[in-house]
């Protein structure tokens, strides 16, 4: 189980990658979940249906930003026809831990925030 | 001198291990482990004595009348109730709240009538009150929290007035562990002419409870956090209040007629237990008030002061950890913390691999959460069955999680 928080996992808690805001983005959504109060807002600037940047700005707990951070290095440089495609298994992937039900939840967040702003859900 | 090792031996989850440790248990506000003696009343009922209660004539019928009727009558005397009339079985303590809500609530609120309630209850005294006050047009007030965790008493004289009609209050907080001055507070409330709730979730596993000396109109309270089983709860009530009140639910044992014209109710207490009872779970928990008082509540209590003491002087040690609430003479078994900037349920997933059970979150009480400006936080909750040496493990994984994620 020490597995969860294996040392990839930690390393991108302690040091998230693309944490903060983009200038001028051009898809942004915003998630929470409400059983344990994780919130992500994901940014994603495109060009040509590529997705050149991305940052996400939140708080919850250690599996939900360390998923953002992963998440957030992984989709740059793809399409957004890619990434509706691109999905839960990928993104369990990258993490690479089991994962019971509720802690799901958490590591699934930032991805519940791309899926929306890709195929363009509004915002709650 | 009860020996904390043989007494361990009884409950069965005890021996278990969690990710191959042995389980350290400290979950103990959110449900009790339960003892051999209670899991053995339920399963002799469903063995031996199977049948429906109060309706046949047959032996098993009365044999399950007579341990449902024993228990109630030993639930009385645990709480040093006047009467067993006065015990109303219900699944759990936030039905027991509803059925107060919905009965006395509803047919005696009126607008301008005033239910006065506190900032640090569980959402089962809350949610209730905010339905019925909307129903009724009668105002919900709150006694609000001082930052030591315990309720700012020097504002009742304002917030307690002529038109209060119930003051409901805790008597031990699930998340702060205060322990409120009962019998106080029941008195102010009678002074202004107002009922008392006492929601009694946390104190009636934890403490010796004297509804008379209280003095208190209704004491609500659930089995499963005190030995017993899950879906057995308690009401109590004064006798001339329970006697006026509207039934809560319709349906068979309840009556005591029913024509097509209508129908005239049953006696207390089964005016208000419609229905099949949770009759083996009832049971249950009259095993399980059997082995309580067997152990005795004021060793019961003396017990929990020993383990929360211990806990908030080693957990105090740990680099960033910060406990809510007062200090350990006015706490019961519950201490909440937070760890630094650490989520609470990082917290319990890396005591979880130690084997050690705590529960992450707002613990069905978000006020007392949003006073202190944090979305949830950890909880260890003690009972007399835990040991120091839990503690110390406790306070080791602790300094674990700040190693690693601190």
């Amino acid at each position: 189980m020490d597995s969860l928080y294996r040392e990839e996992i930690l390393d991108h808690y302690r040091h998230p990658r693309h944490r903060g805001h983009l200038a001028a983005p051009d898809i942004s959504h915003s998630d929470h979940n409400p059983f344990c109060g994780d919130e992500i807002t994901l940014e994603l600037k495109v060009e040509d249906g590529v997705v050149t940047d991305a940052a996400f700005d939140g708080r919850g707990c250690a599996i939900s930003q360390a998923s953002a951070s992963m998440m957030t290095d992984e989709i740059i440089g793809k399409s957004l026809d890619e990434l509706k495609q691109w999905g839960k298994d990928d993104l369990l992937a990258l993490l690479g831990i089991e994962i019971g039900p509720v802690r799901l939840k958490c590591a699934l967040l930032p991805l519940k925030a791309l899926k929306a702003g890709v195929w363009g859900v509004d915002e709650e | 001198m009860i020996a904390i090792e043989t007494l361990r031996t009884e409950f069965p989850a005890l021996q278990r291990q969690v990710n191959s440790r042995p389980l350290a248990y400290l979950d103990n506000a959110a449900t009790s482990q339960k003892p051999l003696a209670v899991l053995q009343a339920m399963d002799d009922y469903y063995r031996l004595h199977n049948a429906n209660v109060h309706r046949g004539v047959h032996t098993l019928s009365e044999e399950a009348t007579a341990l449902y009727e024993g228990a109630r009558g030993r639930i009385a005397r645990f709480i040093h109730a006047p009467s067993s009339k006065q015990v109303i079985f219900t699944r759990n303590a936030t039905e027991a709240v509803n059925l107060v809500a919905y009965s006395w609530g509803l047919s005696t609120l009126r607008a301008g009538d005033e239910v006065l309630i506190t900032e640090m209850e569980h959402h089962a005294d809350i949610v209730p009150w905010q339905i019925i006050t909307e129903r009724t047009g009668a105002t919900l007030r709150y006694v609000p929290l001082a930052p030591e965790g315990t309720l700012r008493l020097d504002l009742l004289d304002t917030l307690l007035t002529e038109r209060t009609r119930l003051f409901a209050f805790t008597a031990m907080s699930n998340v702060l562990g205060t322990i409120n001055p009962v019998a106080e507070l029941v008195q102010r409330a009678h002074a202004v002419g107002a009922l008392a709730l006492v929601d009694g979730a946390q104190s009636v596993p934890h403490l010796p409870v004297d509804v008379q000396a209280l003095d208190c109109d209704f004491l609500v309270f659930s089995g499963h956090k005190m030995c017993g089983p899950t879906g057995s709860g308690v009401l109590y009530g004064r006798r001339e209040l329970l006697e006026t009140m509207p039934p809560f639910m319709g349906g068979g044992d309840m009556i005591r007629e029913v024509r097509l014209s209508g129908s005239r109710w049953n006696s207390l207490p089964w005016k208000f237990e419609a229905g099949t009872p949770a009759i083996a779970e009832v049971i249950g928990l009259g095993a399980a008030v059997d082995y309580l008082s067997a152990l005795g509540m004021e060793w019961v209590r003396q017990r929990e002061h020993e383990l929360v003491r211990y806990a908030m002087q080693q957990l105090s040690q740990v680099e960033g950890l910060h406990i809510l609430g007062p200090g350990p003479e006015q706490r019961g078994g519950a201490v909440a913390f937070t760890l630094g900037d650490v989520h609470p349920h990082d917290i319990a997933a890396i005591l979880d691999a130690e084997g050690i059970a705590i529960r992450a979150g707002h613990h069905c009480a978000q006020p007392i959460h949003d006073f202190y400006g944090i979305p949830a936080s950890a909880r260890a909750s003690f009972y007399f069955y835990n040991t120091l040496e839990e503690i110390d493990r406790l306070a080791v994984a602790l300094t674990k999680v700040q190693t690693l994620l601190g």
